[in-house]
């Protein structure tokens, strides 16, 4: 078998166990889901050895038709590390949900039991199409196949609240898609092709591809949910059950957002302009600032949590105009893999949060803030989980959120962009401000009724804190696995 | 020149009062006829197959969809949220009037003679043995798409059915419908869905070397199978069946399988084999109708209810 099998095993697995769910029934889906756990993170792991040993990306002519006539799968080192991401995270979320969605042997298939599982799978499969993917328009398929597999996992528990929050993600969701759909017609009518390798070398500055470009990543930034348009965010994660909230949080917002890197570093390096990177990036910082304040001020654990994922995604966007700034150089090689470790660590600390939040809520019947006193000495364990991935999303050394900041912070000040790196420290002391406030209340001697029992799948949760943290530990030349293949460093 | 003027006129004219219009039924029945108008747009720039699933699924569907929709708004309770004021409504015009100045002037700035893949697709259309290049397109130089579309499908069915109430699940779904003794209906689910089937099947059949094919096929079969559900003569069957379950799910499931049969035995995913492309391609188009009528059916008969009286 060639290598090039590997990033067609990796999204078609998945999106075929998805498919399959429908007659295999509720009972059925869920062991092929588990089944495919492992399957499929020796793929994504595969996929990350080979890449790092051939130093090169893998590349697929599917039905050996080359671009621009045909679609080629092209998996960099970006897309194996956020592969093996997706792998381990759907892989955890689906052992963890077994409780919540498992349906014993010999009990009647319930709706929820029903959806959950090929609404996993599409999402995972979903995710490596937007990273195997190499055309504009297969992103697209993938960013519709993500949408209508997270809007209902979103409106599961079923609840007038949920539902409404379920359709406001839709409508910002469908907003997105249109626009991107707008500018992916206008790019082929400008250059004929939409591979990303190939228009890189036809497209230039001319006002429709620019337009093009501005409508796409004004789509990709709504289904991204960057402040100003992270509206739908917090109460549809917050609403969602524990499991589906981890994977929408750690996975699906990604998405967008590793499509909006190949649109702006592979087909357009250099064109946008650093001004352009300026405002994506302010937009950044006030998402870290804003949705920091707002997690701090929230009664709701929850509500907490996603807020912090409207923080999180903001540093994302600060590595645009640090490489916009200077392309080609050692600092854009740091704000890349800066930018790249915060997706990847936000990923493991934010599903390992949702899980142990959903832990907490589930024991104590209520998730308000301030009534959490004595959830330190119930479930020890969750309460560790949420201040582990707390770490790693303040970014205190040796998290793997502390790598990726301070990458970021490193590169802001080798670029002389300074705002950035105070923007970074700022955000890391609000961080610590709603995750102190956490831990202090739920520290707190309490009324604590139940007896310290383990929670169901709190291991797991663990688990993906840990990893978070652990992250920081790598050496650093295991992230030059994201520098291999970097479309602004040519093809 | 005349005649394009006028189906353009016609067209804004028609869209117009679809978003000023004041009830939800008016915007549906004129959004329908807007749709085949937009048909006779894509007859006229020579895309036949374009214009086939305008008429077929943009008007034809969804145009049912929204009917649904447009009936289930009219029953429930009065809208709470209060409407945009003026300002919102004012500014909302003029972004959607500056967008619509925006790709003017770019479809203005586009090359001309326009950049198309049209000269490699004839030239290379000969292997994959079909005349229609717009099946050689979907089936063969971008098969991964169409092959994902039609997951999407699957996951769109999978998504309607987990809004169903819990009490209701593994029950019929839809509405039932109250019964046409006599009238057009009744006559019409009697008489043509055997006349349909057989021109879905034509469709499908030329679509490999003449406009038309799987998706054009798929929503005719569709309409047949929900007159007879219209006219009250036939209930659909509950979703907790088997048989109802794998139709929907065969079409991707065979597409997937012949991909990874390239993989085995050609070396690269949906390669298909020199001298039996089409007969896979035709092969894997029949299951494929079948499912995405199926597909649709279910998505316009909607999830399944508690109180199925319409």
């Amino acid at each position: 078998m060639s290598a090039g099998m590997l990033p067609v095993l990796a999204v078609m697995l998945p999106a075929l166990g998805m498919v399959v769910s429908l007659p295999l029934g509720a009972r059925g889906a869920e062991r092929l889901t588990l089944a495919l756990a492992p399957l499929g993170l020796a793929v994504a792991v595969a996929i990350a050895v080979v890449v790092y040993g051939d130093s090169a990306p893998i590349r697929h002519d599917l039905g050996h038709w080359a671009p621009p006539l045909g679609l080629a799968f092209r998996v960099d080192g970006l897309s194996a590390a956020m592969m093996v991401t997706a792998a381990v995270v759907i892989g955890a979320t689906a052992f963890f949900a077994r409780g919540q969605f498992g349906t014993a042997q010999g009990t009647a298939e319930t709706r929820r039991a029903f959806a959950f599982w090929p609404l996993l799978l599409a999402i995972w499969g979903a995710t490596n199409l937007t990273l195997a993917a190499n055309d504009l328009f297969t992103f697209y398929v993938a960013l519709e196949l993500l949408t209508f597999a997270a809007m209902p996992m979103v409106a599961l528990d079923g609840k007038r609240e949920t539902l409404e929050a379920a359709l406001r993600y839709l409508m910002f969701a469908l907003l997105g898609s249109v626009l991107y759909l707008l500018g992916v017609a206008l790019m082929y009518g400008a250059a004929g092709t939409l591979d990303v390798v190939v228009l890189a070398s036809r497209v230039g500055g001319s006002y429709p591809v620019l337009l093009a470009a501005a409508l796409m990543t004004a789509g990709l930034l709504a289904k991204t949910a960057l402040l100003p348009l992270h509206l739908w965010l917090p109460p549809a994660h917050a609403g969602a059950p524990a499991a589906a909230s981890a994977v929408l949080s750690a996975l699906v917002v990604k998405g967008s957002f590793v499509i909006l890197l190949r649109l702006w570093f592979g087909v357009l390096p250099g064109i946008p302009g650093p001004m352009a990177a300026q405002i994506l990036a302010g937009l950044g910082a006030a998402a870290i600032l804003l949705g920091s304040v707002a997690a701090l001020a929230q009664e709701r654990l929850k509500l907490l949590v996603a807020y912090s994922t409207v923080a999180q995604i903001g540093y994302l966007f600060l590595m645009f105009p640090l490489i916009a700034s200077m392309p080609g150089t050692e600092t854009a090689a740091k704000a890349w893999t800066g930018g790249v470790v915060q997706a990847v660590a936000h990923a493991f600390a934010k599903a390992a949060m949702f899980l142990a939040v959903g832990l907490m809520a589930a024991r104590l019947g209520h998730d308000r803030i301030r009534d959490i006193a004595g959830a330190g000495r119930a479930l020890p364990v969750p309460m560790i989980t949420f201040g582990l991935a707390g770490l790693t999303l303040m970014g205190v050394p040796p998290s793997g959120g502390f790598a990726a900041k301070w990458l970021l912070l490193a590169a802001a000040i080798e670029a002389g962009q300074w705002w950035w790196a105070l923007v970074i420290l700022c955000g890391g002391l609000l961080t610590g401000g709603y995750v102190y406030r956490v831990v202090s209340v739920g520290l707190r001697t309490g009324e604590a009724p139940q007896p310290a029992r383990g929670a169901e799948g709190q291991g797991i949760a663990l688990v993906l804190a840990i990893v978070s943290v652990l992250l920081g530990f790598l050496p650093l030349g295991a992230f030059g696995l994201v520098q291999i293949g970097r479309l602004d460093l040519g093809p | 020149m005349i005649a394009d003027l006028l189906i353009v006129a016609a067209i804004v004219a028609l869209a117009l009062p679809v978003v000023l219009g004041r009830s939800a039924f008016t915007s549906v029945a004129l959004f329908v006829a807007y749709g085949l108008l937009l048909a006779f747009a894509w007859v006229r720039l020579d895309a036949v197959d374009v214009a086939l699933t305008e008429a077929a699924i943009g008007a034809g569907l969804s145009g049912v969809l929204l009917l649904g929709a447009a009936r289930r708004l009219a029953g429930g309770p009065p809208v709470e949220d209060a409407p945009p004021g003026k300002a919102q409504v004012a500014l909302i015009g003029v972004g959607c009037a500056g967008l619509a100045v925006a790709l003017g002037a770019a479809i203005l700035a586009l090359p001309d003679p326009a950049p198309s893949l049209a000269g490699p697709v004839m030239a290379n259309i000969a292997a994959l043995e079909v005349g229609n290049p717009v099946t050689a397109v979907l089936m063969g130089f971008r098969g991964l798409d169409t092959l994902l579309e039609a997951a999407v499908l699957v996951l769109a069915v999978v998504a309607l059915w987990a809004l169903a109430p819990d009490a209701a699940w593994g029950g019929a779904p839809g509405w039932r419908q109250p019964r046409a003794a006599d009238g057009p209906l009744a006559l019409l689910a009697r008489v043509l869905p055997p006349i349909g089937v057989v021109v879905a099947v034509h469709i499908l059949w030329v679509g490999a070397d003449a406009p038309g094919g799987k998706f054009q096929a798929a929503a005719i079969l569709t309409a047949m199978w929900l007159l007879p559900w219209m006219a009250g003569i036939a209930a659909p069957p509950p979703i907790s069946r088997a048989w109802l379950r794998i139709l929907v799910a065969a079409g991707p499931v065979a597409f997937i399988l012949a991909g990874f049969a390239g993989s085995a035995l050609q070396g690269a995913f949906l390669a298909y084999p020199q001298g039996y492309a089409k007969a896979v391609i035709i092969a894997v188009e029949v299951v494929l109708t079948a499912s995405i009528a199926v597909a649709l059916a279910l998505l316009v008969l909607g999830p399944p209810a508690e109180d199925r009286d319409a």
